[in-house]
């Protein structure tokens, strides 16, 4: 039997229509735009001005508070200007525009393909490194990694955990990023252990893709400590407390950190870069990009400098589609829609997906026929029809009684309901509204 | 503006599932049960049930439309179809279509639309025709046409139904009579296949078995209901039989006969009137079970399927208020 979490969980159908699609390095942009707040936290701090030269790799933007990311630039040339852009999430955001001139890097790094397997620096200095590189969680979160290496004092880690799931329908980044760079990945595993002092690690991955278990489960008998962890197909697995029960059978608490089950948990592509900063001086510049969908003419994996239009990438696909209705940003159960196919990357962008105008209709909601299927798919053990109703009808103190604060809006509860409900627009909207009430409370204090 | 983008939250893709997909996989699975009855009870069959599932969608649309003036008819979801198979498969074949009607104006009337239709009915809306009637029309609702009048319909022979031998057996006067009423009751193996007297959709346990494997198959119902009342009446029922066999019949005689498994598969499985999460579809199906055998064995009437359904769908608010689904997280707390 193959392991999987125990509540709950949907099957979208895969879509995976970009696997095996080797990754194609795309075409520097001629206009950069870098967002300043590419990952949770705090945006982070400019340290250029317009007219400022920088090369490939420059540090433009420092941490602004613990939970933050070092930003640098992915081209070289000149800053433009520091402005506001609509990104992914559909509201201005502050930015530094580049304007490209060649393509020059910091010397600093090193550009050779060789394999640096020896790393001998100590945790400290391997936990500065990742922090200098502006390392953030690549799964989609963006959770500056450097503050997950350093749990609070009170818990102890126990296992890293490597997230290459990929249960998202139709991405293939982490995919082909472990068939293409099995390798890296591993030594950047074995620094993520070293960096928590544990010497065990999971990598945990789909059995949708017995390629890639295959071929790590090879390539890890060459490391200490690192185990390759087939799991069952299902949605979704790639939750981070959803993982860890899965692999461990721990559960992380209503409320806990997840570090409270001893397992530190990082993205397959993290690991990756993890790899490239700590043994190539690279900070995080560039990262692979799955562009597709069912009217797309050539759906592909890119290798794609942050901050690049996304129209760029849909352009190298064979363009936007005749029939094209929503653009996403990431999957289809958790993306994003985009206003404009203008928006920039950034460090969390896994994918984009474009979709038709027929598969991008929602149904008609109808009333609720409480069939409970909607309890029987939530992953968190809620029950979304009564989240719904409550957050239909404004009583958000039993919303908050009901546990809302623990949904990880996954989607699985709508995406499962006969009769078309919103469910997590509803479940969104509660989450806002008692979030702020928790926020209100403890402020008072 | 041109390629105008829609912009909405994610999930982005959806299942597929449908009302009308659940509601008619609920009507395919009541096929078999509908061609056995027609096989026993022939024209009577099809008069009762073609009467109620016209009645059903008369109403259905009427109140919706002069009543409740929804934009949309509603009759296309296919519930008032299954309300009006359900209704049928719960009357005895020789039921006067005037009566059929008057029940299929309470089920979807009162028992339905009056709480604003699919999805807000507290009670099983064929459930509550059926009940409607048996106390409104106690003769004509308790006798039943003996199996294999083809062509009869009101004028249809009429005998006890194997419950009725039961209850005649639990309140003889003596130990001969009671031992008589229980060696008239059929074996075990043709009420299975359905050669005795009842409801014409109650006839044969195996056509709705049949039933229950095709909406398990579908992912319609999950087991939790059906099997913790079969068990639970089996149980129940067996330490019954084995405390007084010449009182109480043998569990098994009990689950194939009368409406328990109709109710089991189709009537207590109802979306709307169950409860939500997994722990209160199990206690709901255990209480439903000893309901159902207490007012078999000790209760006025010879059936109690449908009153426990009506219990419990009362309780299934409360029901849902206690029982919570397994949270994630739960488990870690206690170790």
């Amino acid at each position: 039997m193959l392991k999987t979490f125990s509540i709950g969980g949907v099957h979208p159908h895969e879509n995976k229509l970009s696997a095996h699609q080797p990754i194609i390095t795309a075409e520097v942009p001629a206009k950069a735009v870098i967002l300043l707040g590419q990952h949770i936290g705090a945006p982070a701090k400019p340290i250029v001005a317009k007219g400022d030269v920088v090369k490939v790799g420059t540090k433009i933007a420092e941490p602004a508070g613990f939970v933050s990311a070092a930003i640098h630039s992915s081209v070289s040339g000149k800053v433009a200007k520091i402005d506001t852009i609509v990104d992914a999430s559909g509201y201005a955001k502050p930015a530094i525009f580049i304007d490209v001139e060649g393509d020059e890097w910091e010397e600093t790094i090193d550009r050779s393909t060789t394999l640096v397997k020896e790393c001998e620096l100590s945790t400290e200095e391997i936990v500065k490194k990742i922090a200098d590189a502006g390392i953030v969680g690549l799964g989609g979160a963006c959770f500056p990694t450097q503050v997950k290496l350093c749990p609070p004092p009170s818990f102890k880690a126990e296992c890293v955990i490597i997230n290459a799931v990929e249960c998202e329908p139709y991405l293939t980044a982490d995919h082909q990023l472990m068939l293409e760079h099995a390798e890296e990945i591993m030594v950047g595993v074995s620094i993520l252990m070293k960096a928590v002092k544990v010497n065990k690690a999971f990598i945990g991955i789909e059995n949708n893709k017995p390629d890639a278990i295959e071929l790590m489960t090879k390539v890890a008998s060459g490391y200490a400590g690192i185990e390759v962890v087939p799991l069952k197909v299902k949605y979704p697995q790639g939750g981070e407390k959803q993982l860890i029960d899965a692999i461990t059978k721990r559960q992380v608490a209503s409320g806990a950190l997840p570090i409270s089950t001893g397992a530190v948990v990082q993205n397959v592509g993290t690991a990756f870069a993890v790899y490239e900063a700590v043994q190539k001086n690279k900070p995080l510049f560039e990262r692979v990009i799955t562009v597709t969908g069912k009217s797309v003419a050539k759906p592909s994996n890119f290798l794609a400098r942050i901050g690049t239009p996304m129209k760029q990438l849909i352009d190298a696909c064979g363009g936007l589609p005749e029939d094209t209705g929503k653009v996403i940003g990431g999957g289809p159960m958790m993306g994003k829609a985009l206003v404009n196919i203008e928006v920039p990357t950034a460090k969390g962008s896994s994918g984009i997906l474009i979709m038709n105008r027929k598969e991008a209709k929602r149904g008609e909601a109808q009333t609720c026929i409480r069939c409970a299927k909607c309890v029987s798919a939530c992953p968190m053990g809620l029950e979304p029809y009564l989240l719904g109703a409550l957050s239909e009808n404004g009583d958000f103190e039993t919303m908050e009684k009901e546990r809302i604060m623990d949904c990880i809006e996954c989607g699985s509860c709508q995406f499962t309901c006969p009769a078309n409900r919103p469910l997590l627009d509803y479940c969104r909207l509660g989450k806002g509204k008692v979030g702020a009430m928790i926020r209100a409370r403890q402020a008072k204090k | 503006m041109e390629n105008k983008l829609i912009v909405s939250l994610s999930p982005h893709v959806h299942g597929g599932d449908s009302v009308q997909k659940n509601m008619y996989g609920v009507l395919i699975a009541l096929i078999p049960a509908f061609l056995v009855s027609l096989y026993f009870f022939g024209l009577g069959a099809l008069i009762v049930t073609a009467t109620s599932v016209a009645a059903c969608l008369f109403f259905e649309w009427a109140i919706g439309k002069y009543l409740l003036k929804k934009p949309t008819t509603t009759i296309c979801d296919g519930s008032a179809i299954i309300t009006g198979v359900l209704l049928a498969f719960n009357l005895p074949s020789n039921l006067p279509i005037w009566i059929i009607i008057l029940g299929a104006l309470f089920a979807i009337g009162v028992g339905k639309m009056s709480f604003g239709g699919l999805g807000c009915n507290p009670f099983n809306p064929a459930l509550a025709g059926r009940v409607f009637l048996l106390l409104s029309f106690p003769v004509q609702m308790t006798s039943w046409p003996v199996v294999g009048q083809l062509t009869a319909y009101t004028d249809a022979t009429t005998g006890a139904t194997p419950l009725a031998l039961m209850k005649q057996a639990i309140h003889a006067a003596d130990k001969s009579a009671a031992m008589d009423a229980l060696n008239r009751i059929p074996d075990a193996l043709s009420l299975l296949i359905g050669q005795n007297g009842g409801c014409l959709g109650e006839v044969s346990a195996l056509a709705l078995l049949l039933g229950l494997v095709y909406m398990l198959w579908k992912k319609i119902i999950t087991w939790h209901i059906p099997v913790s009342i079969l068990a639970t009446v089996f149980i129940f029922a067996g330490i019954m039989h084995l405390a007084d066999p010449e009182k109480y019949v043998s569990p098994v005689l009990q689950l194939l006969s009368g409406g328990l498994m109709l109710g089991a598969v189709f009537m207590a499985t109802d979306y709307v009137t169950s409860p939500m999460s997994k722990k209160g579809m199990l206690i709901y199906g255990v209480c439903i079970g000893l309901l159902t055998v207490v007012i078999r064995l000790f209760g006025a009437y010879p059936e109690g399927m449908s009153f426990a359904i009506l219990i419990m769908n009362a309780f299934t608010p409360l029901i849902n208020t206690y029982c919570k689904p397994k949270r994630f997280g739960e488990v870690a707390k206690k170790k």
